[in-house]
């Protein structure tokens, strides 16, 4: 098990660890199922193509959901993250085959806030365009 | 259809209370890649000082989703679901949510907007145990592309 990490041992521009991760169909539909989000825009490319989009897509909550573990694993603690916002500017689009899509996440303290929490930005990438904007997560260290 | 700006405020009857389960936990940290074992097993969540295992900090929106429910359901809420995306999601959290709790979600309007042809729409869960502790806020933008 990880420590918990204390607020005296980080600083604003302090970098977290970048995590990369794979998402593939098969990680789509065990999101869909136990998050209970069952959009076939996530599923299905007859219906996503007809709205619109390129092809499934991943859940934004699924990429949310990915990008905090980045802050948990530093943290120490993954009930530590006490406010989590994004906002999700563009859409990981997941092919239909073994390779799937790559989401990179980079986060650095952007600042020291009062009774030992700071504010994380994130940074969260796929094919090396941003995916989620105004990524940020007020952590309460120990 | 621009949405009536008269639903900014309106909030719901509270939800159904929702039981939060160990294996719903761990199901939905498997989903997310989280691997943290206070998720999983009851004594290391307590070596962290929790009563029992934690949530992941994005589990609300499993409670949450089913409770905004009764926003798509109300007549009056003109936005075309099947041209709604995901805009932006906050969490705000009061405390852990763990296993055992029983929360019942409550529901508001927060805001309305017509923006470059796409209506969207915020709203706000206020996620609390059935005794009243605030638990969590959760807050949600849908767009829907180009109806408006």
């Amino acid at each position: 098990m990880s420590a918990r990490l204390r607020a005296a041992d980080v600083a604003v521009g302090t970098e977290l660890p970048e995590r990369t991760h794979r998402l593939t169909r098969a990680d789509l539909v065990r999101y869909a199922g136990a998050s209970g989000d069952l959009n076939p825009i996530h599923w299905s490319d007859r219906v996503a193509t007809g709205v619109g989009l390129p092809g499934v897509i991943a859940h934004g909550m699924l990429t949310m959901g990915l990008a905090a573990r980045t802050v948990t694993d530093w943290a120490g603690d993954p009930a530590a993250v006490v406010e989590y916002q994004v906002r999700f500017g563009r859409p990981v689009v997941v092919p239909d085959d073994d390779a799937g899509a790559e989401v990179t996440v980079r986060g650095k303290v952007g600042a020291v806030l009062d009774g030992g929490r700071v504010r994380v930005d994130l940074t969260v990438t796929s094919g090396g365009e941003k995916v989620l904007s105004l990524a940020r997560a007020t952590v309460a260290l120990a | 259809m621009a949405l009536d700006a008269g639903l900014v405020g309106r909030s719901y009857p509270p939800s159904a209370v929702y039981e939060v389960g160990r294996a719903k936990i761990a199901e939905f940290a498997a989903a997310v890649g989280a691997t943290d074992p206070a998720h999983t097993d009851p004594a290391a969540a307590r070596a962290l000082g929790h009563a029992d295992v934690v949530a992941p900090p994005t589990f609300a929106i499993v409670v949450t989703l089913g409770a905004a429910d009764v926003v798509i359901a109300d007549p009056d809420v003109a936005l075309d679901y099947s041209r709604v995306v995901h805009g932006e999601q906050r969490f705000t959290h009061h405390r852990p949510i763990r296993a055992g709790d029983r929360l019942v979600s409550t529901t508001t309007i927060e805001a309305v907007r017509t923006v470059a042809g796409n209506d969207m729409l915020t709203t706000r869960v206020d996620v609390a145990t059935e005794d009243g502790e605030a638990v969590c806020t959760a807050t949600s933008l849908l767009v829907a592309r180009g109806t408006a």
